[in-house]
Formats: structure tokens, C-alpha cells, sequence
């Protein structure tokens, strides 16, 4: 099978999805001639025109703003919001508006509005092109929010999202952005619903959850532990943190007895937290050890070489949380 | 501009309609028939009423938390209204939104906002929507002196500007955001000033005047029809009671209030068609007793409505 990296799956769903539905239109900055900031719809401006892929001035609550009252009135906008961290400029719109007012009108809307955003460490980027918001984001109910780790779950959910009839936040980790990873992605169309995690790979000690690029790290680890001391982890990507396939959670650690939630989020208020209250709560009676949280800590991401490298969670954090519960 | 009589009665209906429904709300809500915040809209019925009236069906409007005359004006059903006040189940909102967030997609109202100027980006992607989808649909937005000064007014008419979008910006100014003055929040003398900055005209209208009103809208939305874009209009008009019930007021000088309330919007509109002899006392007795009995079913149907199960709390989510 061909493989493609995670800019190409994305180019490729969004094509897609506007090809298939002439109610699919883009709409963010640096959209048009420039392609996205990594160039990853190139080509898009030209095919379908500046109707359908607009670039915008430098206003993201009008982008988002915009978007909304295009979704209530019969279109799909998908708002390429550029950088996570610029969300806090139009954080109304997605705070007060997008996400409550199916509720508050009593269910007698749909909101089918997708926003893209790079998120996440490693691009010495600095602390206002570094965070993953997840977490804050988590906590506003009537918003589903995915984190893919590759190209093929990148193409396969974006393309559900965009046809979710429901806000949907989809981050593209910078740093598999950039360095581009490639997976195997067929030709042929598919699909992937939102709210089914994927184990990436199987074992039987110990529980790893990972998300975005924590995936590719988890792996490692668990390549290395499995080589230098038959220990064998399980790793479960949620690919969406809401909804939550907690149920793929539980059942892998009521085999293996042990979970390690390991995200790149400041440690407060995170996806990890939520997901250790789940089965603390709900899988209790599995655990044969503390449940630990690989994350980091609660500072702004620092620039720079060194202490970029130090903030983000990494393969030796995680062998030595599994080390502490085996 | 020659007005049609009908139009002219529909107008009047309309402010009166709008004036009952406002005057029952604040003797529910001071009865504690009404749990939740509301904000009267009593002396800028002319604004709501002069602007709507030139919309179809099938056109949008963009409401404020100050929304009812806007929704009573689209087409809004006051029983339903009432109830959703009421929180009861067969509100707008099935009850779960309250004075604040009453929307009706099927009269082209998206909604009220509880947050002051979130509604001006949101009517901007509403006409955005309209040039997409092909049609000819025109979005009215409405908005406060207050919110002429957030952030979200420079970029939602910044936008719409740009793309000639079919949208009407109306800043229903009536001089005070909550308690705070435009005296000392604008340094220029009209919100509508700003339009130049964004390349659009501004006008300036007197809100207490509905057939004023009615004039400067239609010149607006006509453009807004025709694919000439956006206008910016600044009725000035006022508010006779509190920013919300339970609000005093007594941040504004009596005299102000006096003065303003001498040009209540009704009396004088309603002096005119009776010089036109466009109606008679009788006649306008009449429009009244009947604005009064719809008001008396929408509590009627809001007081025997049932509250919501307590289960339909987790509903509406998600779709």
C-alpha cells in the first residue's frame, strides 16, 4: 500500500470532503495561495476558488464567529484556526457560542463545524505556539475534540468530523506535522468514527494511553522495554479524548492490571487526569498498582533547545513511571 | 418614501404587541412567575419593528439579550415565548434557555445573545451563508451601544465589509451599557462614525421614530439585496426601565429619563396615523384590547405548561 504523511492524509480529506459536499468550505488565514501553514492544501485555493476557500483577515472570533452563523444556516465550514494557542482570541465563540447553543435553543439547531489547529511541543516555538489545550477544552460540554497520531486515523477522522453535525475540534501535532511521519493509507475512501480508540499494540503488563505524539514515544518505550526486559505494554490511542472509548480503557486494564496515561499536557486539568478519575472510579478492582500520569509539568513550554526538550514528556519519563509500578 | 397602509398598521400592531408583551413580563417576573434575568425592551419598540418590517420570512435576524420585540417582530409566537420565560417545557427552548437564548431558525431568528456583541460575527457568517448557498437572503443584526465597543464589532464588519456581504448592522443606542454612559466609552459622536472605517455607509436615525426607522432600513437592506454589502445604522433610542429587572436605573439623571420618555414611540406614531386618519380611536382600542388578550393566553399557556422532565437535562448536547 502507498503511504503518505499526516499533511498529505489532511490535504487529501479535506479535498475530499469538499469534492463530496458543496456545503464544505474552508475558511482561516493563510488559506489560500500560501496552502496552510505547512503547505498542507496546496491546491485546494485553485480548484475550488475563493468562494469556497477563503482566506480572511486576521480575526479569529470573525472566523469563528462567521462560521458559526454559516453552520446554523446550512453549510459545513471547516475554520483553520493556525495555531492552538490563537483559539484564546476567539475563545467566546467557542466557550459561549458553538458549543451551547444547540443546548440553549433546546436542540432545534445543528452546529456542523469543524476547526483544525496545530497543537502541541517541539518546534521551539515558545510558549504562545507550543500548548495543548485539550484538557481546557475538555471541559466545555458539546465539543468533540480529536488528536491524531498518524496520517491514516488523520485522514479517516477528519473526514467523520467534517460530517459530524457537531463542533469538532481536530489538533494536528506540529511536531508530526513537520517531521512528517508516513503511514499506509489506501486509495480507496474510508472512514473513522469518532469515539473508538485504537490499540496500537498489544501486551499484557502494563497499560500505556497515549495521545498525539505521545503514540510514536509509547511505542519506543515499549519496543525497548519488550528487548531489554520482556516487559510488554499495551498501548491504547483514544484518537478522540471526547467522545471517550473508555471501555477499551478498562478492558485492557483489567488485563494487564496497571495503566500509565502518558500526554503532552500540563499535569492540571488534563486528558490524563480525567482519564485516571475514569478507572479509578470504574476499573478499581483491576489495579494492581497506582495509576500514573506522564505529562508535563505545570509551566508555560519554555524555548530552546534544552528546556524545550525537558518540558515535554518523553520515552525515559514513561520507563520510569512503568518501572515504579512493576 | 410613500408607506403602504397595511404596512403602517402592521407597524403599529407590532409596537403595541411588543409594548404588552414587555409590560406582562415585568408583572410576572416581579410576581416571581419569572425565574431568570430579563431585559425589557419598553421605548425601543420603533427600532425592532421599523427594521424587521422590511424582511421576508425566509431572511435572518440577529438578536441581543434586550431580544423579544426583535423575535415578536420576525414572527415570534408570544405563547412560546412566555413559556420559555416560564422555563416550562414547551418554550422556545424546551425551557433550557430562558430570556437570553430564545432562537427560531424557522422564522429566521438565530437567536438572541447573552454575550453583549457576539451576535455581530455570527450575522456576518449568516450572510456569508446567504452569497454561498446563492440566495438572496438579508441578515439584520442587532446590537447595543455597549457591545459598538468590543472587539468582535471591528471584526465581524471588518469582514463583512470585505466580502459585500448582505448584512444590516443596527446599533440600538440608548446611551447607557448597563451603567456606564456612551458619554465616556465613544470619542466620537455617533457609533455609526465608525462605518467610514470600514468603508461602508453610516447613518444616523431617530430610533424613537418607527417610519424613520423604517426609511433608513429599507434603503440598507435593498442594498444588502442588490450584493452592495453592508450599512451600518445607529438608531438612537432609549430604554425606559433598568438594564434588566430588578435594575433601579437611578445611574441616570431623572431629566434624561423624562425627556425620553416624552417621545414614547407608540404615542407619537400612533398621534400620526390618527392625524393621517389612517385609524380611529376606536380602532386603536381595539388593537390594544387584543394585544392585551394574546398576552393573557401566552400567560395562560405559560402558567398550565408543564416544567421539563428532569432527565431531559443531559438532551441536546450533542445532535
Amino acid at each position: 500500500m502507498r503511504e503518505i504523511n499526516i499533511r498529505q492524509a489532511i490535504g487529501e480529506a479535506l479535498d475530499e470532503e469538499m469534492a463530496r459536499d458543496p456545503a464544505v468550505f474552508i475558511i482561516g488565514e493563510d488559506v489560500g495561495p500560501m496552502g496552510g501553514l505547512m503547505g498542507e492544501i496546496g491546491g485546494l485555493y485553485l480548484k475550488y476558488g475563493i468562494d469556497r476557500v477563503r482566506d480572511t483577515p486576521l480575526s479569529e472570533a470573525a472566523i469563528l464567529g462567521a462560521s458559526i452563523g454559516a453552520a446554523i444556516t446550512g453549510m459545513r465550514p471547516i475554520a483553520r484556526m493556525r495555531f492552538a494557542d490563537f483559539l484564546g482570541v476567539a475563545w467566546d465563540e467557542i466557550m459561549n457560542q458553538m458549543t451551547k447553543m444547540k443546548y440553549m435553543f433546546g436542540g432545534k439547531i445543528k452546529m456542523p463545524l469543524t476547526m483544525d489547529a496545530l497543537s502541541g511541543a517541539g518546534r521551539r516555538t515558545a510558549a504562545q505556539h507550543s500548548q495543548s489545550i485539550e484538557g481546557m477544552m475538555m471541559s466545555i460540554p458539546g465539543l468533540k475534540i480529536v488528536l491524531p497520531s498518524n496520517a491514516y486515523d488523520a485522514k479517516g477522522l477528519l473526514k467523520t468530523a467534517i460530517r459530524d453535525d457537531n463542533p469538532v475540534m481536530f489538533f494536528e501535532h506540529k511536531f508530526l506535522m513537520w517531521t512528517g511521519p508516513k503511514s499506509e493509507v489506501p486509495e480507496e475512501e474510508y472512514l473513522i468514527p469518532l469515539g473508538q480508540a485504537d490499540i496500537k499494540r498489544e501486551g499484557n503488563d502494563v497499560t500505556v494511553v497515549a495521545t498525539a505524539a505521545m503514540v510514536t514515544r509509547a511505542l519506543n518505550a515499549a519496543e525497548q522495554l519488550q528487548k531489554e526486559k520482556g516487559i510488554s505494554l499495551e498501548i491504547i490511542d483514544p484518537r478522540t479524548i471526547v467522545p471517550f472509548d473508555k471501555e477499551t480503557v478498562l478492558k485492557s486494564v483489567e488485563k494487564t492490571g496497571r495503566l500509565v496515561v502518558f500526554t503532552e499536557e500540563c499535569e492540571t486539568g488534563s486528558f490524563a487526569g480525567h482519564v485516571a478519575a475514569i478507572v479509578a472510579d470504574e476499573g478499581f478492582d483491576y489495579l494492581d498498582a497506582p495509576i500514573k500520569r506522564v505529562n508535563a509539568p505545570d509551566t508555560p513550554v519554555p524555548y530552546g533547545v534544552v528546556l524545550e526538550d525537558y518540558w515535554i514528556p518523553n520515552e525515559e519519563k514513561l520507563i520510569k513511571a512503568i518501572n515504579q509500578i512493576l | 418614501m410613500a408607506i403602504e397602509k397595511e404596512k403602517l398598521l402592521w407597524m403599529f400592531r407590532t409596537m403595541v404587541r411588543i409594548r404588552r408583551f414587555e409590560e406582562r413580563v415585568v408583572r410576572e417576573f416581579a410576581d416571581g412567575n419569572i425565574p431568570g434575568s430579563v431585559h425589557s425592551y419598553i421605548g425601543e419598540e420603533a427600532v425592532a419593528t421599523g427594521a424587521i418590517a422590511h424582511l421576508k420570512k425566509e431572511d435572518y435576524i440577529m438578536s441581543t439579550h434586550r431580544g423579544h420585540g426583535h423575535l415578536i417582530a420576525k414572527g415570534g409566537e408570544t405563547e412560546k415565548m412566555m413559556a420559555e420565560l416560564f422555563a416550562k417545557k414547551t418554550g422556545y427552548c424546551l425551557g433550557k434557555g430562558g430570556s437570553m437564548h430564545i432562537a427560531d431558525l424557522d422564522i429566521g431568528m438565530l437567536g438572541a445573545a447573552g454575550i453583549v456583541g457576539s451576535g455581530i460575527p455570527i450575522a456576518t457568517g449568516a450572510g456569508l451563508s446567504a452569497v454561498l448557498r446563492g440566495t438572496d437572503q438579508v441578515t439584520i443584526c442587532f446590537f447595543g451601544d455597549g457591545a459598538s465597543n468590543i472587539g468582535r464589532f471591528h471584526e465581524g464588519i471588518n469582514l463583512a465589509s470585505v466580502w459585500c456581504l448582505p448584512v444590516v448592522f443596527i446599533c440600538e443606542n440608548n446611551l447607557w451599557a448597563v451603567s456606564v454612559p456612551t458619554s465616556t466609552s465613544l470619542n466620537v459622536p455617533n457609533v455609526a462614525d465608525r462605518a467610514v472605517g470600514y468603508g461602508i455607509p453610516g447613518v444616523v436615525v431617530d430610533g424613537m421614530d418607527v417610519t424613520a426607522v423604517y426609511e433608513t432600513v429599507g434603503e440598507a437592506v435593498a442594498r444588502a439585496r442588490n450584493g452592495k454589502g453592508p450599512t451600518l445604522i445607529e438608531a438612537k433610542t432609549y430604554r425606559f426601565r433598568g438594564h434588566f429587572e430588578g435594575d433601579s436605573g437611578t445611574y441616570r439623571p431623572q431629566e434624561e429619563i423624562d425627556e425620553w420618555m416624552k417621545r414614547d414611540p407608540i404615542n407619537s406614531y400612533q398621534k400620526k396615523l390618527l392625524e393621517m386618519k389612517l385609524l380611529t380611536e376606536k380602532q386603536v382600542e381595539a388593537i390594544d384590547k387584543e394585544a392585551l388578550a394574546e398576552m393573557d393566553e401566552a400567560v395562560k399557556f405559560a402558567l398550565e405548561s408543564p416544567f421539563p422532565e428532569l432527565e431531559e437535562t443531559l438532551d441536546n448536547v450533542f445532535t
